[in-house]
């Protein structure tokens, strides 16, 4: 215990009232635009941005304390923080239950606080198949929610029309974006929290390239990619 | 501050007293007109509609003048699907319809092909099949009771009940693979024999389920605020019930014993003693009380079965029908033509046509097949329960308030999915 009481106190991690004062001080001035003049050596506490000038310390600066880093806190909050919209298509939906069920518990990954109204929720799972006569009020529903929002299009069906591939369905994909396909029919609760995990990779920034680029399979894809902005899709017709 | 200089807003809220705002409101309109019908819309996302069901409700004030369901939201087109394909690959089309059943609807098409085609069931697979059938009414029933006490404003039922259908999907994993539509019921029988070590998971589980259905009444039937939103409230008669072809644990709970495992057994149902659970008033209380009391007869059901389960063969050995057994395709040369046969166009059922109802969780599942001769069904057509009790909730729900019409729709029990098809 002696040993690790030394080790802390001499790690350097507190900080004196004068210095952070000095330091918020000089992050100030940054951000109002004023030069970088060296401060009293001697008094400033960073020992590695002393050395720094000018534009390099600006940015130094702006790196360790400002956006970035509120940007991945932000980031991270929301991906642990999903609010689903309790919305139950068919069948898929019995998995969701169980994916919010005692055994999987997707509490534990922040996400069990299911909404009711569209407008309080930020992720849509759709959790079975959508008829053509459905499918209008799910992009209401979509719609209705506030940015950010993600969509999970759960299971075969609103995937690929699954099984049943007929007259009366409709690909979830033909009507709105969707983030994140699982696959299954219906998926295990396993696989649903796998998407949800998937998503949450996405929102923080670091989307999982795929098995294509890892395995170097780009360009086997047998449909072709979504185009970029939607004013390509007008514009084929008249060319 | 004296009157003149208040504005007329400002007057007019402070003359809000404590009488009731019906004779505030006729003070003010002088007509005593406050009677005013509303028609709201009600779903089809909407959390407490168990899926995308629609209604249209007509108010007065608080009180429910009508309810005009509107549905389709969710029809696939499954009666269709299913005149395009073989006989044996339509099974995992129909399971996907009323989906919290599926093995109650893979049940009632098989018996229908089985009794057109004339094929035999072994004892075996009619017990396999009463067993799986009956997990099946438990897991349906839990899944009704968690959400219906979803819609009370009960929170832990729907766990508990969530941890006791695991372990019934569990067993359905052992036994086929898959946790729900498992296609485990084929035509002639099931697909395999179960597992080793299914015959213990089961004994476990079932000796520990009327204990946990124990623990759903202490929360439930002791429960105040259960009691109050559900006795008494939106009776309906048991001949106004029949009158709509209502079936099932809705008139079950209005006093009528009707039970087709009773009535009309299939699949050794007459092997098994068990009871019917009916009600007296008829109301939600009942609705609740016949469907818990369901459970523990279920349970009885499969110990019976379990420890009566006859030895032999799971499915039926006629070639025509039913796959050959993996090892005769290295030495039988009939086994390779038999295989190769169902596999590529499936097997022919002779011209004919069937009606052949079964007990599901909801009512009777009736499954109509008619038959050209070719390998593929001219017609199937599903009697589905949902779709028919649910032409009982304006019945039930005119004259009662809109809250009391939300906990009517949990003890209806509607499967859109069956509904639309």
């Amino acid at each position: 215990m002696e040993v690790r009481r030394q080790a802390l106190q001499s790690g350097g991690t507190s900080v004196d009232p004068a210095t952070l004062h000095i330091r918020k001080h000089s992050a100030r001035r940054l951000l109002e635009g004023a030069d970088i003049e060296g401060p009293n050596p001697g008094t400033h506490p960073d020992r590695d941005a002393e050395r720094l000038e000018g534009k390099a310390l600006e940015r130094h600066v702006q790196e360790r304390v400002l956006t970035t880093t509120l940007d991945k806190a932000v980031a991270w909050a929301r991906s642990n923080s999903f609010f689903p919209l309790g919305f139950g298509l068919a069948c898929c939906a019995m998995e969701f239950f169980h994916t919010a069920g005692s055994r999987m518990d997707i509490a534990r990954f922040g996400a069990e606080a299911v909404r009711a109204s569209p407008r309080q929720a930020d992720l849509i799972i759709l959790s079975g198949r959508v008829s053509i006569k459905m499918a209008p009020i799910v992009r209401r529903l979509y719609d209705q929610m506030l940015e950010p929002k993600w969509a999970i299009a759960m299971g075969a069906c609103c995937s690929s029309m699954g099984v049943f591939n007929n007259y009366a369905l409709v690909p979830a994909d033909k009507f709105m974006p969707i983030d994140v396909h699982v696959p299954g029919c219906p998926p295990r609760p396993e696989a649903l929290m796998h998407g949800i995990l998937k998503l949450r990779k996405l929102v923080q920034g670091e989307p999982d390239p795929g098995w294509r680029s890892r395995y170097g399979a780009i360009g086997t894809e047998e449909i072709a990619p979504m185009r970029e902005s939607a004013s390509d899709w007008g514009a084929t017709d008249g060319a | 501050m004296n009157s003149e200089s208040k504005s007329a807003y400002r007057q007019a809220e402070e003359s809000i007293g404590l009488t009731p705002i019906e004779e505030q409101v006729a003070a003010v309109s002088g007509s005593g007109e406050t009677e005013e019908l509303f028609t709201i819309n009600f779903g089809p996302h909407h959390p407490a509609t168990h899926g995308v069901l629609r209604l249209l409700v007509t108010l007065q004030g608080e009180v429910v003048r009508d309810v005009k369901p509107i549905i389709g939201y969710v029809h696939t087109g499954i009666e269709k699907t299913a005149e395009d394909k073989s006989y044996w690959k339509v099974i995992p089309v129909i399971e996907r319809m009323d989906y919290l059943s599926y093995y109650f609807n893979a049940m009632a098409f098989c018996s229908a092909v089985e009794i057109i085609a004339e094929v035999e069931v072994p004892k075996r697979a009619q017990y396999l099949r009463v067993i799986h059938l009956e997990l099946n009414r438990i897991a349906s029933h839990l899944i009704w009771l968690g959400t219906s006490a979803l819609d009370l404003g009960a929170t832990s039922p729907f766990l508990y009940c969530l941890r006791e259908r695991d372990q019934i999907l569990d067993l359905f994993e052992m036994s086929s693979g898959q946790r729900m539509h498992t296609r485990y019921f084929q035509v002639g029988g099931v697909m395999e024999d179960i597992p080793a070590g299914f015959e213990a998971k089961l004994r476990a589980f079932i000796d520990i389920m009327p204990t946990r259905i124990d623990q759903y009444n202490a929360l439930l039937h002791a429960n105040e605020i259960v009691l109050q939103r559900l006795h008494g409230v939106c009776p309906l008669d048991e001949a106004t019930l029949l009158s709509l072809g209502v079936t099932g644990p809705l008139l079950r709970a209005a006093g009528n014993p009707w039970d087709l495992r009773k009535a009309a057994p299939y699949s050794s149902y007459e092997d098994f003693k068990f009871k019917i659970p009916i009600g007296t008033a008829g109301d939600n209380y009942d609705r609740l009380a016949v469907r818990i009391a369901e459970m523990y007869e279920s349970v009885r059901i499969i110990e019976q079965a379990l420890d009566g389960l006859p030895e032999g063969p799971y499915i039926t050995s006629d070639r025509k029908v039913a796959l050959p057994p993996r090892h005769e395709l290295a030495t039988s040369m009939e086994a390779l033509i038999h295989h190769f046969k169902l596999v590529t166009e499936g097997f022919r059922v002779p011209p004919g046509e069937i009606y052949c109802p079964i007990e599901s969780p909801r009512g009777e599942l009736g499954c109509f097949v008619r038959s050209d001769g070719s390998s593929k069904p001219a017609r199937v057509h599903m009697r589905d329960p949902s779709f028919v009790n649910l032409q009982a909730l304006p019945h039930m729900t005119r004259g009662s308030y809109v809250a009391d019409m939300i906990a009517t729709i949990a003890m209806l029990d509607p499967i859109l999915g069956g509904i639309d098809r």
